[in-house]
């Protein structure tokens, strides 16, 4: 029965690698990260950070995921993040959103931070 | 009054009236309705040496030891090296004999500006000095001041004395306000939240009442006492040859276990292929953290850190607190060490519609309970949280037990289960090593972001103190625990948890308390602190400059509540009403608070707002200097949320 369901995963996997990149980007809309710089200062950045760093109240968004998962993330959450649904968010504010993160910076080496070898 | 005759009244009032006609006026009302303030009036110049009549008072000069004084006699006699207080009338006969009949030391009179500062300075003080320190509160009004700082440290298992005025002889009252500051039963108003109160009707009655009040809260587990300090009894004049005694304080030994419950658990945790060790309020004394890594390297088992108090060396490779939700998980005995909350550690309680529950322990895992924290639970507050189940709890200090549990275990160490625990320890450095490189590399996300991240300002501090010997005596909660992660703790004073009854305000008196408890010990204090706890009581900053008590105050400066934030965006996303009105009474912004003019209207060094990352560490460094110098300093650092 295991080996049923995990032979039956690996093809659902699979068929998601294989239509991937055409399907993801096809669904990611436009967005404006001038807006969504707005959006995420106003409720994102509570536990994310300013800056998408993270920290004791949520993960960081550098490097966020593809849209898709971000989308599902965003509407159905795993863990301790409140659901934002289309009526809270509508789905150009959470294009503009992550086209805003997909700004963020990526962090640098931190052994090129003499601090952060102490 | 009335015996006086009518020719030296007048000249008495003409005297007055010659210092000034406001005076004068004054002075004549204050006669008609009460003698008192003949005192402090000009006196009339006497004519004669036989025209002098000595103002009322100075007829009722008491001439030996008052009540007050007896009561000095009793605090000294438990050794308690200071009082904090806010004034009060209630106890003005004990304040004027600690400062004038004890020299005011031993106990030292640390004025405060409000009472919660006080007793949350003693809740501070008694986790880093390891013994409580007095506070005095007015009657009723001060006790309930002081009521939610009495609250922390009952939640929070922290000894401290609560001394409260109180005029018990209401025939004795002072028409007015000494009626609002009294009561029949004060203790009723904390009753819930400390380990016992005691309201004596004598001397002697207080003596005893004093000492039992010292030695219950100093008594696993430990908590707050309050006693009253009748009026009557502090300014009681003590004939001579009245019999007083105070009671020698018993050398205290604190609970320990059963022997033979900790050889069954010893039993369990070798056979163990993944135990885990759990850790609360464990760390009483610098053998705490000793005894845990002795225990924990002895079964190669992680440790999972609460962080109510300095258990685990914050570096060491089986300190896996940070991962503490996957160790769990795997565990196939746990071990609690005085858990604060091991219902919230074994479980999972997800915020949403409904609270779904869900056990992170895997079935069958067995769990040892060690510590005292069900030997006080009272009733009404529900700070003991959900009831876990466990298959043993064992009554008894765990930091007293702790070397009869490792002896237990060494006894059923065969070669075999060295052997299996030396595998098991091998991965789990391994796996501890790459935390402390994950930490690094989370914290240099937002490296250089503005507001300043709060990892950049836990390195930077770390920087300037590392070499020193210090206490961090903040919680760190809502800075993303990243002392924890960045710092290097070792020492049991190198931290302290926190209010644990979350009682805002607690930070930056207890972490005065802290830095007072450290004075003579020439240690740094560094407190990072919520700018909304420290508006709670921004007084304490007065207090620090007064009282020379060395400290440095970063404050998190993130102009809001920002857990407060969240759950009203939480409601608002679940109501689904939208994102932008959240900061509605959230935020502290509009205008801006200027932490370091605040600080420095009350003669404490201060810098800020800091907001560029690269001014931070020349500003820690200048801080560190004055606090170096015995001073308090404070820098505002406009923070991130988190």
């Amino acid at each position: 029965m295991i080996n049923r369901v995990l032979s039956r995963s690996a093809v659902i996997v699979v068929g998601l690698a294989i239509a991937s990149p055409g399907a993801f980007a096809q669904d990611t809309p436009r967005g404006n990260a001038a807006n969504g710089k707005k959006l995420f200062e106003t409720t994102c950045f509570e536990c994310h950070g300013y800056s998408g760093q993270g920290g004791g109240a949520g993960p960081k968004l550098i490097n966020p995921p593809a849209y898709p998962a971000f989308i599902v993330q965003l509407r159905t959450p795993r863990n301790v993040m409140p659901p934002f649904t289309p009526k809270v968010l509508t789905d150009q504010q959470a294009a503009d959103i992550y086209a805003y993160i997909s700004t963020f910076a990526k962090a640098p080496d931190p052994a090129t931070i003499p601090l952060l070898q102490n | 009054m009335s015996k006086t005759p009518d020719i030296k009244r007048r000249q008495f009032l003409a005297g007055a009236a010659a210092a000034g006609p406001l005076m004068g006026l004054a002075t004549t009302r204050a006669v008609a309705a009460d003698a008192a303030p003949a005192k402090a009036a000009v006196p009339a110049k006497p004519q004669t040496a036989g025209d002098y009549v000595a103002p009322i008072e100075t007829t009722e000069v008491n001439k030996g030891k008052i009540g007050g004084d007896f009561m000095v006699d009793c605090l000294k006699s438990l050794n308690i090296d200071y009082v904090a207080s806010c004034p009060g009338s209630t106890f003005r006969g004990l304040q004027e004999s600690i400062i004038n009949y004890g020299m005011n030391t031993k106990p030292e009179f640390i004025t405060c500006i409000h009472e919660e500062a006080s007793v949350a300075m003693a809740h501070g003080y008694a986790k880093i000095a390891g013994k409580p320190m007095a506070t005095m509160v007015h009657g009723v009004v001060g006790l309930q001041h002081s009521s939610m700082a009495i609250y922390n440290c009952f939640c929070d298992q922290a000894p401290a004395l609560v001394m409260a005025g109180n005029v018990g002889n209401g025939t004795q009252r002072r028409p007015g306000v000494e009626w609002a500051h009294s009561a029949h039963d004060q203790g009723i108003i904390v009753r819930d939240y400390v380990k016992w109160d005691d309201q004596a009707n004598n001397l002697q009655d207080f003596a005893e009442g004093l000492v039992r009040a010292y030695d219950l809260a100093t008594t696993a587990p430990m908590g707050p006492v309050m006693v009253v300090i009748d009026a009557d009894q502090q300014e009681e004049v003590l004939e001579p040859g009245r019999k007083l005694f105070i009671p020698k304080l018993r050398a205290r030994t604190q609970p320990v276990a059963d022997p033979g419950a900790l050889a069954e658990a010893a039993k369990l945790l070798v056979a163990a292929e993944n135990p885990v060790i759990v850790s609360g309020r464990y760390t009483r004394t610098e053998a705490g953290p000793k005894h845990l890594v002795q225990l924990a390297e002895l079964l190669q088992a992680p440790v999972v850190d609460e962080r109510n108090r300095m258990n685990m060396p914050s570096r060491h490779p089986l300190n896996h607190s940070q991962r503490g939700a996957a160790m769990v998980r795997q565990a196939d005995v746990i071990l609690a060490l005085e858990p604060m909350d091991l219902y919230g550690t074994l479980n999972n309680v997800d915020d949403r519609i409904g609270r779904p529950a869900q056990p992170k322990v895997r079935p069958g895992a067995k769990v040892i309970v060690i510590g005292t924290t069900d030997l006080n639970i009272k009733p009404n507050m529900g700070e003991y949280e959900r009831y876990q189940q466990a298959d043993m709890g064992i009554a008894g200090d765990a930091e007293n037990s702790l070397p009869w549990l490792i002896q237990a275990i060494e006894k059923e160490m065969t070669p075999a289960r060295k052997s299996a625990a030396a595998a098991r320890g091998q991965k789990l450095k391994e796996a501890g090593a790459k935390l402390i490189q994950a930490a690094h590399q989370e914290a240099a996300m937002g490296w250089d972001a503005t507001p300043i991240s709060t990892a950049r300002t836990s390195a930077e501090l770390w920087n300037q103190i590392r070499n020193e010997d210090w206490t961090m005596a903040s919680e760190v909660n809502f800075l993303s625990n990243w002392p924890y992660r960045l710092w290097s703790m070792e020492k049991h004073y190198h931290s302290m948890g926190g209010s644990v009854g979350g009682g805002v305000g607690y930070n930056a008196p207890a972490a005065l308390g802290a830095a007072l408890a450290n004075k003579e010990h020439g240690r740094i204090t560094v407190a990072l602190n919520g700018d909304g706890d420290l508006m709670m009581s921004p007084g304490v900053l007065w207090t620090a400059a007064h009282h020379k008590i060395p400290i440095l105050y970063i404050v998190h400066n993130n102009r809001a509540w920002h857990q407060e934030y969240m759950h009203v965006q939480r409601m608002a996303n679940r109501n689904q009403r939208g994102i932008d009105r959240a900061w509605i009474g959230t935020t502290m912004h509009d205008p801006n608070i200027d932490f370091a003019t605040l600080a420095k209207s009350m003669g404490v060094y201060a810098q800020g707002p800091i907001e560029h990352p690269a001014d931070l560490g020349p500003a820690i460094q200048r801080a560190i200097a004055v606090v170096k110098r015995g001073e308090p300093a404070l820098i505002d650092v406009v923070s991130q949320p988190r």
